[in-house]
């Protein structure tokens, strides 16, 4: 399996470290709501298909990427740093700044 | 059978003799030969015994695709099992053994096997052995019985016991377009690449490239195909661009076009050149693959197609023309197809009589109807071979009129010494299978083919089921042309092929019934029998069929026997073949070496982690030990002293003088920035914001889930900048999790994390004279209670090197943490050696720095170990409520507050022995019968302090337990006996010492 790094370009998978599911959403830091952290700690949607995963490229730049990957076929249709990924959080810190 | 050598032709250097041994007897022949051809030139006929049946087998085929012909080869007493003959070249000094037979291979007493063969049908093991207990002989009882027997009389080769000294090597390599395959079609495709300048990789599992070039005997553009196959290989070995490798199997096809190749690189040789492994494994990523792999022959399924003397027309045909071995005096050939004809017209060539053509097809094609009259053979149309006649080898066949569906009388016999087969052509789909491509049925040459390319990869030549030359070729060109990128429509002609030109088309018979064994798999002695067996009792899945028959599960993976055994099954179930589906292929294509897998991955390739003062550690009589990639003193030993004298030793002289441990192992993470506070806030359970510059505080911090995840202290060096440290173990592991918080959850976080392990250096000196020792060498700071009070920091020199000196202590005792530069560390270790001399400065090593921990109930690894809370370790006093912080909201969890948890306790063993860690604590001792275990010991020394041995240990609600007695259980180690279970604060609980 290929990784394509936004910074240092494709390199093989046994560079990288798996950091979870992409499509979890933690719950505000300082949340006591015990169903949604169980969620959020164990829920995982099993998907045959297009899969949101979070990698490290532990073994380069140590960037965590927001990698697109096809649980069938290994296939990764897109990788790009995970704070690019995620503009609602910088759309929401920039709103915070402004007020 | 009685093959010979042919006094001219094909490709072996008669001018040379390479003598080798057969089950001990002496053989000779040429190099180019295999061990197969070899013997089969010296008449030999009788390989080996097959798998269940110990019946007499000899060779099927001439390549890896050999289900029969496997041997033994011994090499300087390593033995290597289960090889095709058909792929191994001989050398001088090779000794090959044959299998599966005793005691030996003429006379083998386990083909009685072959008497009770209505009882070794599919699922015979499961059905004796397996269940109930129904009559006296059966059930897994009966299998203990009979496992010895069974163990010596089924099965292939037996490995050596002899470790393999071989070397082997491992590749990375990249390339434009990976050939697989160098035939007419994957050297046009090599040379068309190669030619657009892309960088080409061209694999050939054979050592000659050339594939049926090298025997099929056309004439490619006016040339013999081989020397048009060696001019192409020669203009290829020339390019700077192109790699050759040949005798290297593509073996796996894996994601993102990375593919899996074994290069035998010295297994021809007698003796490897200097330097050279034995295999190499190469890990290829292609920007392209063109598949070239060609076709597997099938053989037919009729009774008693296993006799030696049976075999595939093409491998006949490849022996007379590559191999110079006339495999038969007197041939007949069974076919369903006309390219048989064409090895008829070889044999007869090479100088054998055609005794009979047998075609199952009531009419033949003008083709092949002349090809025979070519080679003077009476052609037999419309009837089938019902059996094979002779005992070891083949005497002759008995025919049978056939109307396409069975055989009826007429029967009459045919001699002859050899019957060549060819039940039509499976192109070799493996790798595209492999690569996800679900192959296609196709009616006329019934066999499945490759679907258009999903990923890339391209096909050329009969992988495509084209089995006609020049058109093979025109794929190659643009398939090369494709994979190197260029999509111009090629201009050069065609190439002219001539020779015997046929429909490979087959009529779709795959079996004459009849009475007696008719093999489908016969390296796993799987009959068509066999397979209907298995759908009457319920298999009718492919997959359930593969698994209960063994079918296709051999070492050969069914190359031969995948699509017979599934024609079989189709009409079986009533279905036509590609509803019944087909399996899908699986990496390795041929078997591959371990040692090729394992290459430099182990041993003393693995990197070390050593610390500055390993020289001196080792000069001082330290004995090492592996703690992941570090090495450690473990025990500083004086002469004549065991283990456990010299660490209580060791550790005596900290409780009683003072002692120096390297700590420079410890992780070590800078954590700099405006918000690094509050960062720490949020990552241990403790406040960290609260902590003065220049003091130092432990810290705990959870999982997202709540269980401890590691611990160590941090120290505030600035405002702004924390030096945090972790456990040797996990430094890595905090490192990303906090990376991971850092850029995933908190980006907005002004922080920065930055491993600093190796550039610091550490030294913990410690116990009551510790600070007398730092008092004598440390200048530009004073480190008295007032200066340096308990978890205080203080930066000032020791011999002329900056030292930053924190005052924790791991062992219980007033103790320092001296931290220098990592290149001074041996200077400031060996000025703290000296300053100590009038002290008795001891340096201990980690068993001594663990019987202080013990003593302390501090806990490490053994105890945090991903299922423990910090209640579970009595560390709650750790957990703010004044913030949240990873995992403060799990460790809530109902299931980790129960009170029958394990918990964290002291034992004292109460007759004085040791305990293993991993023991078990019981409430009741029964040696024969262990009782319910309610926890386990996690570490144990002999403790100086206490003059006794003691261990932690992990008990259920041990808090409760503690003044009560339990008792160790240990069956593997026969260690059994009572035990105090106490608080695991065994010395100075109240801490008093540290603060002296
Ligand atoms: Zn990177």
């Amino acid at each position: 399996m290929l990784i394509s790094c936004p910074h240092c370009g494709p390199r093989d998978v046994s560079e990288f470290t798996y950091q979870g599911d992409g499509n979890r959403v933690r719950p505000d830091h300082a949340s006591t709501d015990i169903g949604a952290w169980n969620a959020y700690v164990y829920d995982r949607v099993n998907i045959a298909g297009e899969h949101n995963e979070i990698w490290q490229h532990s073994g380069g730049c140590r960037m965590h990427l927001s990698v697109t990957r096809n649980t069938l076929t290994h296939k990764i249709s897109s990788s790009t740093p995970v704070q690019a990924a995620r503009p609602t959080q910088k759309a929401a810190r920039k709103s915070r700044t402004k007020a | 059978m009685t093959s010979t050598r042919i006094s001219m032709g094909g490709r072996i250097d008669r001018s040379r003799v390479i003598n080798f041994t057969f089950d001990g007897k002496r053989f000779a022949g040429h190099p180019g030969d295999t061990l197969a051809s070899a013997l089969l030139a010296n008449g030999v006929s009788l390989f080996g015994r097959s798998f269940k049946y110990h019946r007499p087998r000899g060779v099927l085929s001439a390549g890896v695709d050999e289900p029969n012909a496997l041997v033994t080869i011994v090499r300087d007493a390593v033995r290597e099992p289960n090889l095709p003959a058909t792929t191994v070249e001989i050398y001088d000094g090779l000794i090959a053994e044959s299998q599966n037979r005793y005691p030996s291979l003429q006379f083998d007493v386990g083909a009685v096997n072959q008497l009770a063969s209505r009882f070794l049908g599919a699922g015979f093991y499961y059905k004796t052995f397996m269940g109930p207990k129904i009559w006296p002989l059966k059930g897994t009882r009966f299998w203990m019985f009979c496992e010895h027997f069974i163990r010596r009389a089924a099965g292939l080769g037996t490995a050596g016991l002899e470790p393999d000294r071989s070397r082997y090597e491992r590749m990375n390599a990249f390339c434009d377009v990976l050939v697989v395959g160098s035939g007419p079609a994957g050297l046009s495709a090599a040379k068309a690449a190669a030619d657009q300048g892309a960088n080409v990789i061209m694999a050939d599992i054979d050592a000659r490239f050339g594939g049926s070039a090298n025997w099929s005997e056309e004439t490619i553009d006016g040339a013999p195909a081989s020397e048009w196959a060696s001019a192409i290989v020669q203009q290829l070995a020339t390019m700077p661009n192109v790699r050759l490798l040949s005798r290297t199997s593509v073996w796996g096809y894996y994601d993102s076009n990375t593919l899996a190749a074994l290069e035998r690189v010295s297994d021809h040789k007698t003796r490897p050149s200097f330097g050279e492994p034995r295999h190499r494994h190469w890990t290829i990523r292609a920007g392209h693959v063109v598949l070239a792999t060609g076709a597997f022959e099938r053989p037919m399924v009729f009774t008693g197609n296993d006799l030696p003397g049976v075999m595939l027309a093409s491998a006949g045909q490849r022996y007379a023309n590559e191999f110079g071995v006339l495999i038969g005096r007197r041939v007949a050939l069974f076919t369903n197809n006309d390219t048989a004809y064409g090895a008829a017209l070889a044999l007869k060539r090479a100088g054998a009589t055609i005794a009979a053509i047998i075609d199952v097809r009531k009419t033949v094609s003008d083709t092949a109807r002349s090809a025979a009259a070519e080679c003077y053979a009476e052609l037999i149309t419309g009837y089938a071979v019902q059996t094979t006649e002779g005992s070891k080898q083949l005497d002759g066949v008995r025919i049978q009129q056939f109307d396409g569906q069975r055989t009826t009388e007429r029967e009459r016999l045919v001699e002859a010494d050899c019957l060549l087969v060819s039940g039509g052509w499976s192109p070799a789909i493996h790798l595209a299978s492999q690569a996800g491509a679900h192959p296609i049925w196709n009616e006329d040459l019934q066999a499945f083919l490759p679907p258009p390319p999903t990923d890339k990869w391209v096909g050329a030549g009969a992988f495509n089921g084209t089995f006609d030359t020049a058109t093979a070729i025109d794929e190659g060109l643009s398939a090369g042309r494709t994979a190197s990128g260029n999509t111009k429509p090629r201009k050069t002609k065609s190439s002219v092929v001539e020779g015997y030109k046929c429909q490979p088309n087959p009529a779709p018979v795959f079996e004459i019934k009849g009475k007696g064994k008719a093999f489908v798999d016969f390296q796993h002695d799987v009959t068509a029998d066999d397979v209907r067996l298995a759908h009457t009792e319920g298999f009718t899945s492919v997959e359930h069929l593969k698994r209960y028959t063994t079918l296709g599960m051999a070492t050969d993976q069914g190359k031969t026997s995948n699509v017979p055994g599934m024609a079989i099954m189709a009409e079986t179930i009533g279905k036509p073949i590609p509803e019944v589906g087909s399996t899908r292929f699986r990496p390795p294509f041929a078997p591959v070496s371990v040692g090729a897998l394992a290459a430099e991955r182990f041993g003393d390739l693995k990197p070390e982690r050593l610390t500055p003062m390993h020289d001196w550690h080792i000069d001082h009589g330290a004995t090492m030990y592996g703690a992941g990639l570090w090495y450690r003193p473990m025990i500083y030993g004086l002469k004549g002293e065991t283990v456990e004298q010299a660490y209580v030793r060791e550790a005596r002289a900290v409780r009683s003088g003072v002692g120096i441990v390297d700590v420079s192992t410890l992780g070590k993470i800078a954590v700099q920035g405006p918000d690094a506070a509050e960062f720490l806030d949020r990552v241990y359970t403790n406040m960290f914001s609260t902590l003065p510059v220049n003091k130092a505080r432990y810290g705990m911090m959870l999982r997202e889930d709540g269980f401890v995840m590691d611990d160590g202290t941090t120290w505030r060096l600035g405002e702004t900048e924390f030096l945090m440290t972790t456990t040797t173990a996990n430094a890595g592991k905090v490192m990303q999790h906090l990376e991971y918080f850092l850029d995933v959850v908190w980006p907005d976080l002004k922080v920065h994390v930055t491993s600093v392990t190796d550039q610091w250096a550490g030294a913990a000196v410690a116990g009551p004279r510790s600070r007398a020792v730092l008092e004598a060498c440390v200048s530009g700071t004073a480190v008295d209670n007032a200066a340096l009070p308990f978890m205080g920091i203080v930066h000032g020199e020791i011999a002329g090197v900056k030292v930053m000196i924190c005052r924790l202590s791991f062992s219980g005792e007033l103790a320092y943490e001296v931290y220098c530069g990592a290149n001074s560390g041996t200077h400031v270790w060996e000025a703290l050696i000296e300053a100590g001399k009038p002290h008795g400065i001891t340096p201990y090593g980690l068993e001594a720095l663990g019987t202080l921990r013990i003593e302390k109930g501090h806990v490490t690894g053994a105890e945090i170990d991903g299922r423990t809370t910090a209640h579970d370790l009595h560390l709650d006093w750790l957990l703010s409520k004044k913030k949240p912080f990873i995992g403060s909201a799990m460790m809530n969890r109902e299931g980790l507050q129960a009170e029958d948890r394990l918990q964290l306790v002291g034992i004292i063993p109460l007759d004085n022995l040791p305990i293993n860690g991993g023991a078990h604590i019981v409430e009741e001792l029964h040696e024969s019968h262990p009782s319910d275990s309610i926890g386990h010991v996690t570490a144990m020394c002999y403790s100086p302090a206490l003059g006794k041995y003691i261990a932690l240990a992990l008990v259920k609600a041990g808090k409760s337990r503690r003044g009560s007695r339990a008792f160790v259980s240990d069956p593997l180690r026969k260690r059994f006996g009572p035990v105090e279970i106490v608080s695991h604060h065994f010395f100075d609980p109240e801490g008093s010492r540290l603060h002296g």
